[in-house]
């Protein structure tokens, strides 16, 4: 049995550990390619062209609620992780299918947020703050989309085949890429909506 | 079978509520100005952030924990560099007036 | 869309080509089904994850694009070599700018450094294969299917026509409507994708799959600069992917992060663009320089110089390659606070830089240097190199760089920094490697040819550009009138473009006979060279080394040679672990391209439906559990006995 003191079954074979530090580099350029979508929302967020603008859009409780859906999954995943070190199968599937409906809750209520903003007359097309706006939330909301698709195809393999050093691997960089997500939004609600509330 | 409680876990949970709390109540429910605001609710989050990479993603565990920090403060070198650098050229000069 | 407009028409050079394409493709075709070689390409190279084999594919592409793109270019000098010339119109004269620059930077000089880097680094660090050989095969696949997407435009619906850099407004729909700037963000979008794989690959395959003893400053100097490259590449690709998606947004979506019309802004796109393309120019240089101090001192018979200031200049060229960018356009209106600090920035760039150059020619003083072609390439690198650079240091000053803005002096600028910097490092590379990879070395008779028409053909081609330059022609000008005076100085330019590409026949001569009389029989280290890939076979056996070396210094297979610890014992080999072939990459590529085709086309609906196709290759390589094959020990010793002979 795993315990705490031994290496985790993750990092078990080199092959793991080489598959883990290409993941942490990926997420290096995942950084890089969210703070891109950042700048570009910075130098557009006061463009609204004659648009709704963030205070007219933003509102404060459903931000909340998608905040701490999002929030609640990256510790759900977390705790999943921790099962699947104590080699737990079931409750980590478990943990895991709470992760997933927490995700797919996230969606369920950006996507209404979404056309909220459509409804209130924002598009992509509206405005630059538009498009700036949807497109670093929309990119969120994809990797959050794909890494549901991501979690459900490991899901399989772990009840396929069991815990092993390759699906503990995989699933282990799944949870990596779901916290990130939720780095990631720590920074767009702090720095889009916060500020744009403000 | 050893079962350790998922103390990490916990407590980067709560502190992440805690954090996101505050920063809501700084941004909406106080006097300071924007830029004091702006710094404030920023330190949180990055703080958030660092509570996360440690605490659920488990950064400074693993044979290449030297690889990864590095990586990690490189890539935090990075978007300082995209975010200040592209606002400072972008909305100064000729392009703010 | 009428079928007229699906294919380009009128123009009796794009007819031409499209014929000569068209029966190209049936005429391979062909061939390959009468040599009943469909099966044997499919599992021997479409499918293949070995580093090598990927690594002299990206290295045909490359020779192939750098075709495409020479061809381009000698349109341009045929169109300027006299005032008033009417060889091309304004129109096919911006296409050809545009796909000359984006063929030579992304379609020619990265795949050929990183051909070399996939067959040379891992054998330089002893290792087996990269960290991922399923991604390295993605990495060319999607490059290749890139670079394919953006070659058919100039037959199929039109080239991009607003230059390398497709600066917005020009670049956006309402001033280029056609498709071919789709071409433009679509294509490069798909080629990033592996660009970025490969940067994470060989950043992992570096730190983790090194030959035991082999710390990082004891590592050869060209698997550094493709460990600082790497890095690079995963630090800037990011940038372009999300300035190419912007681009495509604003374009087929009707966003406006570049349109003024609505809040967009143009200078944006530059911002973003320059951000990446930066960091990009060092991504192609840095390898080029591990290459050179390989070569330069594998022939001055002596270690390199300065083997850790090379090691820190290199990471200070990376670290303040992110700290330039705006340098590319002092001119938009940047506040002078801005200029000023990039300004400075970009000057420091020149002192490491320059430490390597004495570097360089610290290992070869008092050396007893072989004047064989790879060291040709890299002797003549020095001085062109080095005037590339100091017009450098004049572009830096923003104050000055007023005059020089956007004229042909900026341009014969780039070219001396660019073909010194690259095109002779791969050249060089290509010379000194070519037995590895192949089994019998370029003739150096025919090499000679090569060299010195290349040489001269350069210089005479590029050299006149800084004239015209400084009296004040402007870049990508079409035509000019007789008054300028400039007739002369680009009628030698022309010549030399012809010289230049004499220079590149003789390289395919030169390949084509060697390929047919080049003796065979050179053993494994034809060089008497110095770093670990010399200690393998020539070609290289497919497991690369049958025993993992045990690593003591930079130069280690020279030690090796000198202690005489070159052997193999039986007892030593093991059976050896290999990954297996896929399919996966190619067709998940395939079906990224299909996607991009449509898209570049705004055929949504059609684009989303086969969208599918890039899903199924997503699921079915998460549920791909191939653990690879085992050679057995008896056969790997089998082989090792036929290229040692002495065993």
């Amino acid at each position: 049995m795993a315990s705490q003191t031994s290496t985790p079954l993750e990092y078990s074979t080199k092959q793991n550990e080489m598959n883990i530090l290409g993941f942490w580099i990926f997420l290096g350029a995942e950084i890089v390619l969210f703070s891109t979508l950042f700048a570009t929302y910075f130098v557009l967020e006061q463009s609204h062209a004659g648009g709704p603008t963030q205070g007219d859009l933003f509102i404060l409780k459903d931000v909340l609620i998608e905040t701490f859906l999002l929030l609640t999954s990256s510790f759900t995943m977390g705790l999943a992780i921790h099962q699947m070190r104590d080699n737990n199968k079931s409750a980590m599937l478990v943990w895991t299918i709470l992760t997933l409906l927490l995700g797919l809750g996230f969606l369920y209520f950006e996507i209404n947020e979404f056309i909220h903003y459509v409804h209130e007359g924002l598009t992509m097309q509206t405005s630059a703050f538009g498009s700036a706006f949807f497109t670093l939330l929309g990119t969120h909301g994809l990797h959050v989309s794909l890494g549901i698709g991501w979690v459900v195809l490991l899901i399989i393999q772990v009840l396929r085949r069991g815990i092993t050093a390759v699906t503990a691997r995989k699933f282990f960089i799944v949870s990596l890429y779901w916290h990130f997500l939720d780095v990631v939004w720590i920074f767009i609600f702090t720095f889009v909506y916060l500020k744009g509330m403000m | 079978m050893k079962k350790q409680f998922p103390l990490n876990h916990v407590v980067g949970f709560i502190l992440s509520v805690v954090l996101t709390i505050f920063a809501v109540f700084i941004a909406l429910e106080t006097d300071f100005t924007t830029t004091i605001k702006l710094w404030i609710i920023g330190a949180f989050a990055i703080f958030q952030a660092f509570v996360q990479l440690i605490m659920f993603m488990h950064m400074t565990e693993g044979k290449a924990k030297v690889a990864n920090i590095i990586n990690i403060s490189y890539s935090i070198f990075l978007a300082v560099v995209i975010v200040a650098g592209s606002i400072w050229i972008l909305t100064t000069g000729h392009a703010a007036h | 869309m009428k079928l007229d407009e699906f294919f380009v028409t009128g123009d009796p050079l794009i007819l031409g080509s499209q014929i000569a394409i068209g029966l190209t493709m049936v005429g391979l075709v062909v061939l390959i089904t009468y040599l009943k070689k469909w099966k044997w390409l499919w599992n021997e190279w479409f499918t293949t994850v070995d580093h090598k084999k990927i690594g002299i594919m990206y290295i045909i592409a490359g020779v192939l694009m750098f075709f495409r793109g020479g061809v381009d270019g000698l349109m341009m000098k045929a169109q300027t070599s006299r005032p008033n010339m009417e060889f091309l119109d304004a129109q096919h004269y911006d296409e050809v700018f545009t796909t000359h620059g984006v063929v030579m930077i992304l379609f020619m000089a990265m795949p050929m450094l990183i051909g070399i880097i996939n067959v040379v680094m891992p054998l330089q660090i002893g290792a087996r294969d990269v960290a991922f050989p399923k991604l390295n095969a993605l990495s060319f696949w999607t490059f290749f299917v890139g670079a394919m997407l953006f070659n058919i435009s100039f037959v199929i619906g039109g080239s991009p026509d607003a230059g390398w850099t497709s600066y917005f407004p020009l670049a956006g729909k309402e001033f280029s409507p056609d498709v071919g700037n789709n071409y433009y963000a679509i294509a490069l979008q798909i080629a990033g994708i592996g660009t970025l794989a490969s940067g994470i690959n060989f950043i992992v395959t570096i730190l983790k799959m090194r030959a035991p003893g082999m710390k990082l400053l004891k590592m050869p100097m060209f698997t550094w600069t493709t460990l600082v490259t790497s890095v690079l590449i995963v630090a800037a690709f990011p940038i372009l992917t999300v300035a190419l998606a912007l681009m495509t947004l604003d374009r087929i979506f009707g966003a406006h992060f570049f349109t003024v019309a609505a809040g967009g802004d143009p200078m944006l796109w530059l911002n973003l663009f320059w951000l990446w393309g930066h960091p990009e120019v060092y991504i192609v240089v840095l390898p080029a320089f591990g290459m050179f101090s390989e070569v330069i001192a594998t022939f001055s018979r002596k270690n390199l110089f300065g083997y850790v200031t090379m090691v820190v200049s290199i990471v200070a060229i990376a670290f303040l390659s992110m700290l330039v960018w705006v340098h590319h356009f002092y001119t938009m209106g940047n506040s002078a606070a801005v200029n000023s600090v990039f300004s400075i920035t970009t000057m420091m760039i020149a002192i490491p830089t320059g430490v390597k150059i004495f570097n360089w020619l610290f290992t070869m003083r008092k050396g007893r240097i072989q004047f064989s072609n790879a060291m040709l390439w890299a002797l003549a690198f020095i001085p062109c190199f080095t005037i590339g650079g100091v017009t450098g240091v004049m572009l830096a000053m923003a104050a000055a760089d007023y005059q020089y803005h956007n004229t042909m002096f900026l341009v014969a600028h780039f070219h001396y920094v660019l073909i010194p910097g690259v095109v002779f490092a791969v050249f060089a590379g290509l010379y000194y490697w070519w037995p590895k990879m192949f089994g019998f070395k370029l003739n150096e008779k025919i090499g000679k040819w090569h060299f010195w028409l290349f040489v001269i053909g350069f210089n005479l081609t590029f050299m006149p550009m800084f004239f015209v330059g400084l009296d004040g022609m402007s870049r990508r000008m079409y035509t000019y009138s007789e008054s300028t005076g400039w007739g002369a100085w680009l009628g030698v330019s022309a010549v030399g473009g012809l010289i230049l590409a004499a220079g590149f026949a003789a390289l395919v001569y030169n390949i084509y006979w060697s390929f047919r009389y080049a003796s065979r029989d050179i053993g494994g280290d034809p060089w008497d060279a110095r770093t670990l890939e010399w200690a393998t076979a020539s070609p290289v056996q497919e497991y690369n080394f049958a025993v993992i070396p045990e690593v003591t210094d930079h130069d280690e297979f020279w030690k090796m040679k000198k202690e005489g610890r070159n052997t193999l014992k039986k007892e030593d080999v093991k059976d050896i672990h290999m990954p297996s072939n896929s399919g996966i990459p190619i067709i998940f590529s395939v079906a990224i391209g299909i996607v991009g085709f449509f898209l570049v086309f705004e055929w949504n609906t059609l684009a989303a439906i086969f969208s599918v196709g890039i899903i199924a290759g997503l699921i079915a390589n998460s549920f791909d559990y191939d653990d690879g094959y085992h050679i057995p020990a008896k056969k790997v010793w089998e082989t090792e006995r036929k290229w040692r002979g002495d065993l």
